[in-house]
């Protein structure tokens, strides 16, 4: 098994027990032997056909030089013993800022997989499709209702991609005013996805400088929200965790000259129940599913990424747009003005129906979620801010940034104090982000953490910030806990091995 | 509420702790004219219970029990409760991006494997860990060849799924691309004769799906010849992944854009699938989305970790290769355990069965008078038909037999009303197939 050591110590004399067989799991095709399969279909109640006549020789292709051959037993245990090789929220605290890691319920899973609706067709006719739409138009009449915004379009895949649609709906609506203009301004504090986004889109970036509370300074929005500028990407609360105190007097400025305002709504699960963007001036936000609505994250994906627009912007949103005339739902089959479709299909219905039985769940009590999101972060704050440096000081709401300044000073940075949490039970925090913080530990809770879980954290944080002066080459090796140690990036990098050969 | 740990007199110790002194005062931040005074007009709190039972109604008013005909970019295929039961184990499901790869190391290693297979299944050297869908996928293979041969201009063959070109569109339309489509012959194919040199002079690339929409198998090797003698590339498009297990991949193409779904996924109503992006090594660092790569720990132990992250937006931020940042890790999974269980000879049969069911019931359907095959190009599982009548009409009695008939063709294609595209999978049974054409004899022998 590649995972021994290429030195000939091994690891088992240290007294790891690097043997045991499921940290040794190889990869699939490395377990493969012909003649094994994990699955046997019915057998064919049609004649046979030989594809090489039926394709032409041309088209038929042999057998897969190198595809696993294994059985259901195997594959079982290859893939079990992967999973536990992986960190979870439903194993512990996973208080990555700005992620938004919080319980995914058990229920949303069994719904998700009902008959009808896991076997529904995209193109199957309206008729047959009822349900479906009802649940498209419920999620969307929930989501206007915590946004107070007024249309809604649940296509984009994720929230990279709702950003874009919000873009593109901007573009469309400028146009259609005389003028498209040519910039999006983004604080310095955004997500990376805004100024990727914003060039797809079309636009040129233009950076702005949060002040030094990490606000956007109108002042100098005032100086670069010039007649080309289409728009502003703000995502409130920003990445600190704070909410933009100027709010008003933000969207007064683009709005008096003839520029949007977009909220990224990455943050939202500070905010819903308890403030609407539609009410402090957006003109167009995303929501990310997969974050403030509990879908599971899955390593990674699927998301979902809905976009919410003011009247104004509705004639623009993506096909499909959902309808319901009084009786029946169905597709609005005029949309002149549409920027199009994003997405094949519309959207990724799994995901949002999780998202709807996560809202219904909830009722007009996610204003409690909220308030505990908020109440866990200010908790840890409290407990950690003797022992973390603390750049900005306004008030946090469901997420808190300190700094690695005063570990630094002992040659631990943010990167080594995330790997050491990894000992002590715990997903890392978000490292090094916002940009805007050098040393970042960004910090966000949920509220699905106990009280317990928290101090739990608090109390590992406390014991790295004492181990970073006492021992700091015990912080800057970590993990010490884990089946493999830090990996060498750099090389991964330089001589990518992207894919297992024989 | 039961997702919410905490009683409330652990709230108030918490509160008590922080010095706030009341809850509003957590969001003294935010101005006050804006705080929300009443309760938002949402429906519930609704317990597991409620939940259910909304979702059971919701799916009671879909068909349920019906046969469906319908593919054009959705499959039903066998998927194995092994699958489902694997990809439900919280260590993968509520896991994160595996940025902190010593605690990822099962989805890490898990998308190596994606990233394998898809370049087995695709004859191609490297494959990402995935793109929202085949969609989404075929628009960046796009955007990458346009940073590759550094032109502007793509010919599209009309015989692509009419929605993937549809988000190109979308897509191009502010990036001063062009987009020029290629009409199809009789064989259903693309018409390599209306792409001439001129118009290849500049192409950054050709762009070709096979199985394309109407189920014709293209001439791959041609394309990538033309495109390749003019310094454009070829972008291979596939829909429907299951044809791989017999026939040849595109290995022509430079870019393959591939949509998963039909690798274990569920229709879903349109998502979430799995789209991605494989191509040639040269091109790696032009390739959006996450890559995992092999490599050592300081024991010389072998992990993996997302790689080449450079291109990526977390980074590069505007000068990313594209603006992905959360994909269809969990569809990726799904189609790694699904092409794990299948393996080698179960992935051929299933292929192979397909092909078998959709030439019966082609020939079923063709029995019947007035019904003819449109298009004479070498098929896999789907095929179009020309009916004596509307096919919607006919759709619509279908119904009334709990049977979902063939796509119509007329919305995407005017010159094709009259036609439909048949999907026969093998999970739909002879009994089936013999339903449907009774059931269509049936309803041409009734007068309009």
């Amino acid at each position: 098994m590649s995972l021994k050591t290429t030195e000939s110590e091994t690891p088992a004399a240290s007294g790891e027990a690097r043997e045991h067989v499921s940290l040794n799991e190889g990869l699939i095709f490395e377990k493969s032997s012909p003649g094994k399969r994990g699955v046997e279909l019915p057998p064919l109640d049609v004649p046979a056909v030989d594809p090489a006549a039926a394709l032409g020789k041309a088209f038929a292709r042999d057998a897969i030089e190198g595809f696993p051959e294994v059985s259901e037993i195997e594959t079982i245990r290859h893939f079990t013993r992967l999973s536990g090789w992986n960190y979870a929220i439903d194993l512990g605290m996973y208080p990555l800022g700005s992620c938004t890691m919080k319980y995914n319920p058990r229920v949303n899973e069994h719904v998700a997989r009902l008959d009808g609706l896991a076997n529904a067709h995209p193109e199957q006719h309206a008729d047959l499709a009822q349900g479906c739409l009802r649940i498209l138009h419920d999620l969307e009449k929930c989501l206007l209702s915590i946004t107070g915004m007024d249309a809604a379009t649940l296509q984009p895949a994720a929230g990279a991609q709702g950003e874009l649609a919000g873009l593109l709906m901007i573009r469309a609506y400028l146009e259609s005013q005389g003028n498209a203009r040519k910039k999006v301004l983004i604080p310095d504090s955004a997500h990376g996805t805004n100024p990727a986004s914003v060039i797809i889109a079309g636009y040129e970036v233009q950076n702005i400088k949060s002040n030094e509370r990490g606000q956007i300074d109108t002042d100098h929005l005032r100086e670069f929200c010039t007649g080309d500028v289409a728009a502003l990407m703000l995502t409130n609360p920003n990445t600190l965790g704070v909410f933009e105190e100027r709010i008003e007097e933000i969207a007064a400025i683009l709005h008096e000259r003839g520029a949007l305002l977009y909220m990224d709504g990455a943050n939202m699960n500070a905010l819903a129940g308890v403030v609407r963007p539609g009410d402090f001036g957006v003109d167009v936000m995303h929501l990310n599913l997969h974050k403030t609505f509990s879908t599971p994250h899955g390593g990674g994906g699927p998301g979902s990424g809905p976009v919410l627009v003011k009247k104004f912007l509705e004639p623009f949103l993506p096909i499909p747009v959902v309808r319901h005339d009084g009786k029946r739902y169905g597709y609005d089959p005029k949309r002149p003005q549409s920027i199009g479709r994003v997405r094949a299909y519309c959207g990724n219905f799994g995901v949002l129906l999780r998202a709807l039985a996560y809202t219904l769940a909830y009722g007009p009590g996610i204003r409690q979620a909220t308030e505990d999101a908020v109440l866990n972060a200010n908790y840890i704050r409290k407990h950690l801010e003797e022992y973390f440096d603390l750049p900005y000081e306004l008030p946090s709401l469901h997420e808190v940034v300190f700094s690695d300044a005063r570990q630094r000073a002992h040659g631990v940075n943010t990167m080594d104090i995330a790997k050491r949490l990894i000992d002590y039970g715990f997903h890392p925090y978000t490292t090094a982000f916002p940009l805007i913080v050098p040393g970042a530990l960004m910090v966000e809770p949920t509220e699905s953490e106990s009280k317990e879980e928290c101090d739990r954290f608090i109390e590992a944080m406390q014991a790295i910030a004492r181990e970073a002066e006492a021992n700091p080459e015990l912080v800057k090796t970590a993990p010490h806990a884990t089946r493999v140690g830090r990996l060498d990036e750099v090389t991964a990098a330089r001589k990518p091995i992207l894919r297992w050969k024989p | 509420m039961r997702y919410l740990p905490k009683s409330p007199s652990e709230r108030k110790q918490m509160l008590d702790a922080t010095g706030a002194g009341s809850i509003e005062n957590l969001f003294q931040s935010i101005p006050e004219k804006f705080r929300l005074r009443e309760a938002l007009p949402l429906p519930g709190p609704l317990s597991e219970t409620e939940i259910i039972r909304y979702f059971q109604a919701r799916a009671a008013e879909n068909a349920q029990g019906y046969s469906s005909f319908l593919g054009a970019g959705v499959y039903q295929h066998f998927r194995s409760v092994v699958t489902d039961a694997l990809v439900q184990r919280g260590e993968f499901l509520t896991s994160y991006t595996p940025y902190q790869a010593e605690i990822s190391q099962g989805t890490l290693t898990a998308i190596f494997e994606f990233q394998t297979l898809v370049c087995q299944l695709t004859g191609q050297d490297v494959a990402n860990a995935s793109m929202y869908d085949g969609s989404t996928a075929l628009t960046e293979a796009v955007l990458m060849a346009e940073r590759i041969t550094g032109r502007h201009r793509v010919l599209i063959a009309r015989s692509v799924h009419p929605e993937y070109r549809q988000v190109l569109h979308t897509y191009a339309k502010n990036l001063g691309l062009a987009i020029e489509e290629i009409g199809y012959t009789q064989s259903g194919q693309m018409n390599a004769s209306e792409i001439s040199p001129e118009k290849l002079a500049d192409a950054a690339a050709i762009i070709v799906q096979s199985p394309n929409f109407f189920g014709v198998l293209e001439d791959v090797p041609a394309l990538g010849k033309m495109a390749h003698d003019s310094g454009a590339l070829l972008i291979g498009c596939i829909a429907e992944a299951v044809s791989l297990g017999i026939v040849r991949p595109p290995a022509e193409a430079d870019i393959v854009a591939m949509e998963g779904q039909s690798l274990g996924l569920a229709p879903s109503y349109g998502g979430p699938y799995v789209g991605v992006v494989a191509t040639r090594e040269k091109f790696v660092r032009q390739m959006p989305g996450r890559l995992a790569g092999e490599t050592r720990d300081a024991q010389g132990r072998r992990g993996f970790v997302l790689t080449l992250a450079t291109r990526e937006q977390h980074i590069r931020r505007e000068k990313a290769t594209s603006n992905i940042c959360t994909n269809e890790a969990l569809c990726a999974l799904t189609a790694t355990i699904h092409l794990c269980l299948l393996g080698k000879e179960g992935l051929r049969e299933m292929a192979l069965q397909n092909l078998a069911k959709a030439r019966f019931a082609q020939a079923e359907l063709e029995k019947i008078p007035g019904v003819r095959r449109v298009f004479s190009g070498p098929s896999f599982n789907e095929f179009v038909l020309e009916f004596p009548r509307s096919v919607k009409l006919i759709n619509a009695q279908l119904m009334r037999d709990k049977i979902i008939g063939p796509l119509p063709l007329g919305l995407h294609y005017p010159e094709l009303t009259k036609r439909a595209v048949v999907c026969v999978t093998e999970l739909t049974s002879r009994e089936e197939i013999e339903r449907l054409a009774a059931a269509i004899k049936r309803i041409l022998e009734t007068p309009l």
